[in-house]
């Protein structure tokens, strides 16, 4: 391990700290900026050994076309279950899923899982123990359940799997 | 015209927080009462985002910011409560 | 302020305003906390950030400035909605909380409470 690697044991987290110290105080004046450069280095070096081996993020630029999309999908869930809520009860037809994962770090699943939550009418409610499956409510399910299975796996999960490169 | 609009979410909000509460009290399990809570939390946050725009001040956003935190925190908090039990734990 | 400015802030204000109450509508009517929990977490995000985005371009016309914390919020609403409504739905399954009678796939709550893989051999028990 280099120097440089123990000096700053999370670089990104300490670049994010400091953007957040500042945003918090709103300001970009010299003595903030100083004291959150501290917290930024400090910070990072006490939590160091709390921290869980993650895979890296492969290719950063295809984070923003995924933002966009899981954007783009919560607005469009939300219009789909404001009718679904408004409209009559009879046309629930809830269900669960469970999907066949092929990611099997923990944090790409959390990414997948929040998405999953988020966008239409699903809601991710629990992991098997072997990170293999994952167990998901659909409030309308349509009457074949690939359907659901194909949607999450295509739609967000190969994305999720590209840009950890697993 | 701000102001009636900001009026007429706030009306919006009081109707949202009044059925949380329905369902806080109804609520026939624990945990629908704890997502009710959750949801009150949110809403209330609304509001005093709203009460900003109406007295023209930003200091209440800081306030909605920590609203939200520890409306986070005492969900899971309690959510976690639930969990313990037979199988896992 | 203009005529326009103020425009857009009052639609995104009342569209936010929909959106809550929509979502505490969901809340109260919907039959079982499963589908209760989708209501909640989704409508209100929503709604949320339609205020906040208000909030933020109201604050950016009045100070001059593009306030931060209202991003913030957002950002941190985002992330925690999803945690919220997982570690609910595990709650519920963790204490069998009674679902819909036509719940499909039930049998899934059996193994997804233990946290095993889903086995076939219960299917058609439902």
């Amino acid at each position: 391990m280099s120097m440089i690697d123990r000096l700053f044991p999370m670089p990104l987290h300490s670049i994010l700290l400091l953007i957040v110290w500042l945003m918090l105080n709103s300001t970009l004046s010299l003595g903030h900026i100083i004291l959150g450069s501290l917290l930024a280095f400090f910070i990072p070096l006490l939590c160091a050994p709390l921290k869980m081996a993650q895979p890296k993020i492969k290719k950063p630029l295809k984070v923003i076309p995924y933002v966009l999309l899981v954007l783009k999908d919560i607005v469009v869930a939300n219009i789909e279950v404001a009718i679904l809520v408004i409209g009559p009860l009879k046309r629930i037809k809830p269900g669960f899923v469970a999907v066949p994962l092929d990611i099997h770090d923990t944090f790409p699943i959390t990414i997948l899982a929040s998405t999953v939550t988020m966008t239409p009418g699903t809601v991710s409610s629990d992991v098997s123990s072997d990170n293999k499956w994952l167990y998901v409510h659909v409030l309308d399910m349509p009457d074949n359940e690939q359907e659901v299975i194909d949607l999450i796996k295509n739609r967000y999960e190969s994305r999720v799997k590209e840009i950890f490169g697993c | 015209m701000l102001d009636i609009a900001v009026m007429i979410v706030a009306v919006m909000l009081c109707i949202a927080l009044v059925l949380n509460l329905w369902r806080l009290v109804i609520g026939p399990h624990v945990i629908d009462r704890i997502l009710a809570l959750d949801t009150m939390y949110i809403n209330s946050i609304a509001l005093i985002l709203l009460y900003g725009i109406y007295n023209k001040s930003p200091l209440y956003f800081e306030a909605a910011l920590l609203i939200a935190m520890l409306g986070f925190v005492s969900s899971v908090a309690f959510a976690k409560y639930l969990l313990r039990g037979d199988i896992i734990e | 302020m203009s005529f326009y400015a103020e425009l857009i802030i009052s639609l995104l204000l009342i569209l936010g305003g929909v959106f809550v109450l929509v979502g505490s509508i969901g809340l109260l009517r919907l039959q079982d906390l499963y589908v209760r929990l989708h209501a909640p977490t989704k409508a209100t995000t929503l709604g949320l950030g339609g205020i906040l985005t208000g909030c933020m371009l109201y604050m950016f016309y009045v100070e001059g400035f593009l306030g931060v914390n209202e991003l913030l919020i957002t950002l941190f609403l985002v992330i925690t909605a999803p945690v919220t409504a997982y570690i609910l739905a595990k709650a519920a399954m963790h204490n069998r909380v009674r679902m819909m009678e036509r719940t499909r796939n039930k049998h899934h709550i059996e193994t997804a409470r233990s946290q095993l893989p889903p086995s076939d051999d219960n299917k058609d028990s439902e």
